[in-house]
């Protein structure tokens, strides 16, 4: 008899470009972006952590309503995200706004999502995407649809979720992963492994010392990635995009990262189940920090840059909120038009009743 | 007696039977070392050990089988699925299976579970966590479903639940967690599964309802004493099964019926009391059996949540059509 368990865990090493000091690490692996594209994968993770430190504060003054923070989870969702096309299906977690933002997603629609507005899921055209997910697992079954759909129609494109390490529980997560496999279906399924699922460390979620080692029982490439790497994010990203879209199949990738802030602002208290240490160990590791570094050594960014994107990124929130504010107001009627395409009875009579409410 | 709100009845209830019945077990999303996301099994791990109270991986279906099982090797789960929204996940162990075991064993198997879920809206939750879904679960039969209104049956109704031989589903409604505080005994009590509560007498009117739209139903009936009409307000505390006979004599008083619910109107637990109401009192009613309900869409985005959900307003209204018949 054979126990394999633990060679088969042993295989799955964390991969990573840039160490914590901002220094590479992996030569053979840096992926080919110009000077522009670096500096362009810096602005966008500079300019999301403005974000998210706008919509806490924000959602402190009774601003915002549903808010999960993001930051530390830059490199993790803005690295991945910058190497999809156009073309590409988004099914995000409700984490996963940034992504979407930076696919198309206008920041006042984003505001609005947040605020319980439903024209904050109105995906404008040539955004392909869905609005972020609030059933954790929901979209990792729909991913596998959505790419088998992309590969019977011959589209040279990719279906591409994400969830945290809690997701990766579901049933829906296994069904999602096999389901791709089965199919050999064009799907990059991310792991956002922050350690914790609300409270419940990754310990507890799980007997499995990686959660990248999960899709070996799904028949499918899993990969662990160093989540606070940007560069190291993408080249993966990159890499198993061309894979799918070659017929060779989906794959699972786990980002290894952090949430700084709490689980989301409906009352998350932190210190209850992380000790100041481990967010210590974790600040070291900023996504930002480290980029920064190495692109100072490069000599192509500097604090007057960043500086400048702060002030753009603050600017466009300020914006970005006074046309949320100014959005027509949400209205129960907006919902009924919505329920059908066309209306049975009991919705057009409340209709009629819902008119009336909603003209006083 | 101490002055409690409804979230810690309900702690003090699994409190209450955590040290009467070593069977007894609490886990779900988040219960253990966090007590839970509204503070529901708030130091219930650091009094009775990880071993009874437990964080689970997240899936709700494991919930739902993990309960399952342990009822089936002795003991008394008390699962926590942490927004009802969540239900979808879980349906088969509730519906396709917990709701089935004495039944299909031939009484062999029993599965004494008692699901504990928040729900219910006002608080500007995201979607499918406010959700009123009783009504999936009141159509099933082999399953009771309680929705207690305030603290004392809070505590009383839980403590019924965990020690009933068959499953029920404990719905809480978030908004009336922390709304306010009440009177509610130390010591051990039960609230009888099944039986409704007259909470206000009157001979006009019989509002119905439960859950929060208890006390939108007080306050139309403080409205409608204004304009000296006098109205009864029955809370359910139980949807399935209903308690007919509380519900008929207050019919036999007053003759005239609204019954209120914060579900859509579509289906659910208030056509069910119409129907009952019909068949057995037709002769003594002087008014169609009216409902205040949601509208029928899936449940409201909240920034139009206080237009969508039934009010006060709403009831007295439909009383005044029914007074005026
Ligand atoms: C089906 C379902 N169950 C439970 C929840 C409640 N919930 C929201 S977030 C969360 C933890 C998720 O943790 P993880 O998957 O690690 O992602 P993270 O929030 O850390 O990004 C839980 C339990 C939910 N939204 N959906």
């Amino acid at each position: 008899m054979k126990h394999v368990l633990e060679s088969v865990e042993s295989q799955f090493e964390m991969f990573q470009i840039l160490n914590e000091d901002g220094k590479i690490v992996n030569k053979d692996d840096m992926p080919d972006l110009s000077d522009e594209e670096l500096k362009e994968l810096m602005r966008r993770m500079v300019y999301t952590r403005i974000l998210d430190q706008r919509s806490i504060a924000l959602n402190r003054q009774g601003r915002l309503g549903f808010y999960a923070p993001t930051a530390g989870q830059e490199a993790s969702q803005l690295g991945s995200q910058f190497a999809l096309e156009k073309d590409d299906f988004i099914l995000p977690g409700y984490r996963d706004v940034p992504q979407l933002i930076w696919q198309g997603l206008p920041l006042y629609q984003a505001f609005l999502f947040s605020r319980g507005h439903f024209h904050g899921n109105q995906m404008p055209e040539g955004v392909n995407a869905l609005s972020p997910q609030i059933i954790i697992g929901a979209q990792y079954v729909q991913t596998a649809g959505v790419a088998l759909g992309i590969k019977k129609r011959g589209r040279k494109a990719v279906a591409v979720t994400y969830t945290g390490d809690g997701g990766t529980s579901q049933g829906d997560f296994y069904e999602g992963i096999n389901f791709a496999g089965a199919y050999k279906a064009p799907a990059l399924f991310f792991v956002q492994n922050n350690y914790f699922a609300i409270s419940v460390p990754v310990e507890k979620q799980t007997n499995a010392k990686t959660l990248a080692q999960k899709a070996v029982a799904a028949g499918i490439e899993g990969i662990q990635v160093d989540g606070m790497d940007v560069l190291a994010v993408y080249a993966v990203t990159k890499h198993s995009r061309e894979r799918a879209i070659n017929g060779e199949g989906p794959t699972l990738i786990e980002t290894l990262t952090y949430r700084y802030g709490p689980h989301t602002m409906a009352g998350d208290d932190p210190t209850r189940y992380r000790t100041e240490d481990l967010d210590n160990e974790w600040e070291k590791k900023d996504p930002l920090v480290r980029f920064r570094t190495f692109l100072e050594e490069k000599g192509i960014w500097s604090e007057e840059e960043e500086n400048k994107v702060i002030e753009e990124a603050k600017d466009e929130i300020k914006q970005a909120i006074k046309k949320a504010d100014e959005y027509p107001k949400q209205k129960v009627t907006d919902f009924i038009e919505n329920m059908f395409e066309e209306l049975p009875h009991n919705l057009q009579e409340q209709m009629e009743e819902y008119k009336e409410k909603e003209s006083k | 007696m101490a002055q409690m709100t409804m979230i810690q009845a309900i702690t003090d209830a699994m409190r209450t039977e955590l040290k009467n019945d070593e069977n007894v077990l609490v886990f779900g999303e988040d219960v253990g070392q966090n007590g839970g996301v509204f503070r529901a099994t708030e130091g219930l791990q650091d009094e009775f050990g990880e071993e009874r109270v437990f964080d689970t991986p997240l899936a709700e279906s494991g919930i739902g089988g993990l309960a399952v099982g342990l009822a089936l090797e002795g003991y008394r789960p008390v699962p926590e699925i942490q927004f009802f929204g969540f239900v979808y996940e879980v349906m088969d162990s509730i519906s396709g299976q917990l709701a089935r075991m004495r039944y299909r064993s031939g009484g062999h198997h029993t599965a004494p579970v008692t699901i504990r879920s928040p729900f219910g809206g006002g608080v500007h939750t995201p979607e499918l966590h406010a959700d009123s879904l009783e009504g999936l679960i009141a159509q099933q039969p082999g399953i009771k479903v309680v929705i207690p209104s305030n603290p004392y049956d809070a505590k009383g109704l839980l403590i019924a639940a965990i020690r009933d031989n068959d499953p029920v589903l404990f719905l809480e409604h978030m908004k009336l967690y922390r709304s306010f505080r009440e009177e509610v005994p130390e010591e051990e009590y039960t609230v009888e599964i099944g039986k409704a509560e007259v909470k206000r007498e009157g001979t006009d009117v019989t509002l119905i309802s439960y859950g929060a739209m208890v006390h939108a139903s007080l306050k139309a009936a403080e409205e409608l004493e204004k304009d000296g009409v006098s109205a009864e307000v029955i809370d359910l505390r139980t949807v399935s099964p209903i308690d007919i006979d509380t519900i008929i004599e207050s019919v036999k008083k007053t003759n005239r019926v609204v019954v209120v619910q914060e579900a859509q109107r579509q289906a659910g637990v208030s056509a069910n009391v119409v129907a009952e109401i019909q068949e057995r009192a037709i002769l003594h009613l002087e008014a169609p059996v009216l409902r205040v309900t949601a509208p029928d869409t899936v449940y409201s985005f909240s920034a139009a949540e206080e237009v969508w959900l039934p009010n006060h307003n709403d009831i007295v209204e439909k009383v005044n059509t029914v007074l005026n018949f």
